[in-house]
């Protein structure tokens, strides 16, 4: 009975002994799940011209991943994650190797010259989708118009025109992931319940968004709560606001640094659409927002418990 | 009635096999190991040697400091040994070692006091330091110091029911079954502390222990029933305060009396209790065994100095598959390599994990999830924390407050990475507090 310590070997570690069974591969997975329903829009829409390039970048990125690292096909899930988004950031029909150099650079220069997951400033589909539209602007401002599958303009190229009901649904020419409205809600919905995002992010962004949008246009100031909404679920910004911006490792922290950051990208998103030389201005409203992130972190630590003021 | 908690904390499953469970008295040891530390403050010098005959109850441990508490034998018999023992503090304290000479025979000193209406507060201070009492919800120290009363009196004293770790039971049995002891001792230490109020605050999945409280309570209208929101770490002193008063921080680097406050643990009031009504000093501690690797899980009275691995055997033994074994909760305790070391007066519980659930992840970098931040109950940034600690960059770890961590845990239990956060915490604080001197 007394010698049970020497006869047996007990595990030793700190506290806590018990641990939530949260792991980031379940995460993850989640944001994976809460991808599919605007993946299967994008299928019904543009059929095999969407289904081939996001199974060539979710491949890509995986592969370059296990190329740099040697070891897994899956591993935390991170670069499945943005195999998929940046798919849903090109154009329908996007050539192979365009989606192929626009993974590898996700991979590479978003996230492992950082030092991987957890490391990078950037979110790492949209530095992909960065070295793309600086290097092949033009074949990634192609559109085709959905079902029919024509080329066409993307509806920011003649702001209001495009009706809100299909830009709800996703009847629109765009990126893949961009066209509908109501398949980004219900994914942003489903992290939303498993508490992978929170509505400050998006809130912000979207929110910021649609009264820049509602009182401010290229000719001027006035009051159109439709160009608002129109801009809201026109191109990217929805895609930004729900899985972009929210994205955990370029965002900040700290509850009030979130609200300052998304409103940041809707500022800055509304400033490059209606004044800057690129219809859309989601992809470098978020970057620029990444790179000032740990300076948000920085300004809105919040106060300690019992903190006194000096 | 709403219930009150703290802003932050988190959820760890609820798991208190042994809530039902009525308190047993262990088996009277046949010889026991007295360590003679057994409070925060300085440790006792022997008043016995090798070969004395001491009683149960006898004082046989003291020193002449002002944070210390007496240590008494717990049972009667022969002392046969005085040499440091193993303990998993790791500071081996010097023990005294007694054989039972299994009649329990009380010393002369034991008999009850005068009644609480006719005790001074010095008095009910001095019984307690006699008796050696010391806090019970873990930090074991001295209770007489906390008793002495600040400039005018104290707003209100708080007496910490909350019982927020899984798994532990004894403070709920207690409550349970020695309510009426519970406020006696309550009123005790108002006496002493000359304090306006008492709030004994209770988490609601304890409906048994609120009810048994507030018929001991009766009609009084100074001391009353709070109760806390089922959430963790509610039973940590400075969260417990701000719950029960309304939002009240206590300052940073300052005591909870500073802003009129004093808290203790139900343990230590029916402890108090015991010392007034009977004389008797603290020489037993009723304490959790559980987990999923012991057979039988219990809430059970044990003498100080009583050696674990006969509580163990008294539980029906450890199963095969343990493979952990922790002192305390399973948020806060302290991980142990054996059973082989004695029981103290401020020990709450044991628990036995099995093999299943003692898995060490291998942890991944911080993904910024943000999780750690929303739940911390101190509101510092643990993720950034962890990475300096990771980075042994002690000077930013100083710049991110480290030192006003509570090591509750609650970080590292919702960190999806895995990150071992509270061991960096601990790595920081150590080092800047090596730096500072």
């Amino acid at each position: 009975m007394e010698n049970l310590a020497v006869e047996k070997r007990f595990v030793v570690s700190s506290s806590p002994h018990v641990k939530d069974p949260e792991t980031v591969q379940k995460i993850m997975i989640d944001v994976l799940i809460s991808l599919v329903p605007a993946v299967v829009v994008a299928a019904v829409f543009f059929r095999e011209q969407a289904i081939i390039p996001i199974v060539i970048c979710l491949v890509a990125a995986m592969a370059t991943e296990f190329v740099l690292l040697r070891k897994g096909i899956f591993n935390d899930g991170s670069a499945a994650v943005t195999g998929v988004l940046l798919a849903l950031t090109l154009p329908p029909g996007s050539d192979w190797w365009l989606c192929v150099i626009g993974a590898v650079s996700a991979i590479i220069l978003g996230k492992y010259v950082f030092g991987g997951l957890g490391n990078n400033i950037f979110n790492p589909a949209l530095v992909g989708r960065a070295v793309l539209l600086a290097s092949w602007g033009g074949r990634m401002t192609a559109w085709l118009s959905p079902v029919d599958l024509r080329s066409t303009a993307t509806p920011l190229a003649e702001p209001g025109q495009a009706a809100l009901v299909d830009l709800f649904t996703g009847n629109v020419s765009g990126s893949l992931g961009e066209t509908s409205a109501v398949a980004l809600l219900i994914g942003a919905a489903y992290l939303l319940y498993k508490g992978h995002i929170n509505w400050r992010i998006p809130g912000g962004y979207i929110g910021s968004a649609l009264i820049m949008g509602t009182v401010m246009s290229a000719a001027g100031f006035g009051f159109d709560i439709t160009m608002g909404l129109w801009h809201v679920l026109a191109g990217g910004l929805l895609l930004g606001a729900l899985f972009m911006a929210t994205d955990m490792v370029t965002s900040p922290v700290t509850p009030n640094g979130q609200l300052i950051f998304g409103i940041g990208c809707g500022v800055l998103t509304m400033l490059i659409r209606i004044y800057g030389n690129y219809p859309e201005g989601v992809t470098f409203a978020i970057l620029i927002m990444n790179a000032v992130t740990p300076l948000i972190d920085n300004a809105t630590r919040p106060r300690f418990y019992g903190e006194v003021k000096k | 009635m709403t219930t009150k908690t703290f802003k932050g904390g988190t959820h760890p499953p609820h798991d208190k096999p042994a809530a039902g469970k009525p308190i047993v008295t262990a088996e009277a040891p046949s010889r026991v190991v007295i360590p003679l530390s057994q409070h925060s403050g300085k440790p006792c010098e022997p008043l016995v040697k090798v070969g004395d005959e001491v009683k149960m109850g006898q004082k046989i441990g003291d020193v002449d400091a002002f944070i210390s508490a007496p240590i008494h034998s717990s049972v009667s018999g022969k002392v046969v040994e005085i040499a440091p023992y193993f303990n998993p503090g790791g500071n081996g304290p010097m023990c005294v070692v007694i054989e039972s000479d299994g009649k329990d025979t009380w010393a002369d000193e034991v008999k009850p006091n005068k009644p609480l209406e006719e005790l001074t507060g010095e008095e009910i201070i001095k019984i307690t330091k006699e008796a050696g009492v010391v806090g019970l919800g873990g930090a074991a120290f001295p209770t007489h110091v906390k008793l002495i009363p600040p400039e005018g009196g104290l707003e209100a004293l708080i007496l910490n029911g909350a019982e927020c770790e899984p798994y532990l039971t004894c403070d709920h049995r207690l409550m349970v079954e020695r309510a009426e002891d519970m406020i006696y001792g309550a009123k005790a230490m108002m006496k002493a502390l000359q304090a306006r109020k008492c709030y004994i605050g209770i988490e609601v999945n304890k409906p048994d222990a609120i009810s048994a409280t507030r018929d001991a309570i009766g009609g009084d209208p100074d001391i009353e029933v709070v109760e806390l929101e089922v959430k963790y770490p509610q039973g940590s002193g400075k969260q417990l305060v701000t719950a029960v008063m309304n939002g009240l921080e206590v300052p940073s680097g300052k005591r909870s009396t500073d802003v009129g406050i004093q808290v203790s643990n139900t343990g230590t009031a029916i402890a108090i209790a015991d010392a007034i009504k009977t004389g008797r000093p603290l020489i037993d501690t009723v304490m959790t065994v559980a987990g999923s690797g012991i057979n039988e899980s219990a809430n059970i009275l044990v003498r100080v100095g009583t050696i674990f691995s006969e509580i163990a055997e008294q539980c029906g033994g450890l199963k095969d598959n343990s493979a952990k074994i922790i002192m305390g909760g399973p948020m806060m305790g302290n991980a142990v390599p054996s059973l082989d070391f004695p029981v103290c007066k401020a020990t709450s519980g044991v628990l036995i994990f099995t093999e299943d659930e003692v898995v060490i992840e291998e942890y991944l970098p911080c993904i910024k999830c943000a999780r750690c931040v929303d739940v911390c109950p101190a509101f510092i940034m643990p993720n950034f924390i962890s990475n300096a600690g990771e980075q042994n960059d002690y000077a930013a770890a100083k710049k991110l407050h480290v030192e006003e961590c509570i090591e509750c845990g609650s970080c590292a239990f919702v960190c999806p990475a895995k990150r071992p956060i509270v061991q960096w915490i601990r790595l920081c604080k150590s080092a800047i507090w090596a730096m500072s001197k």
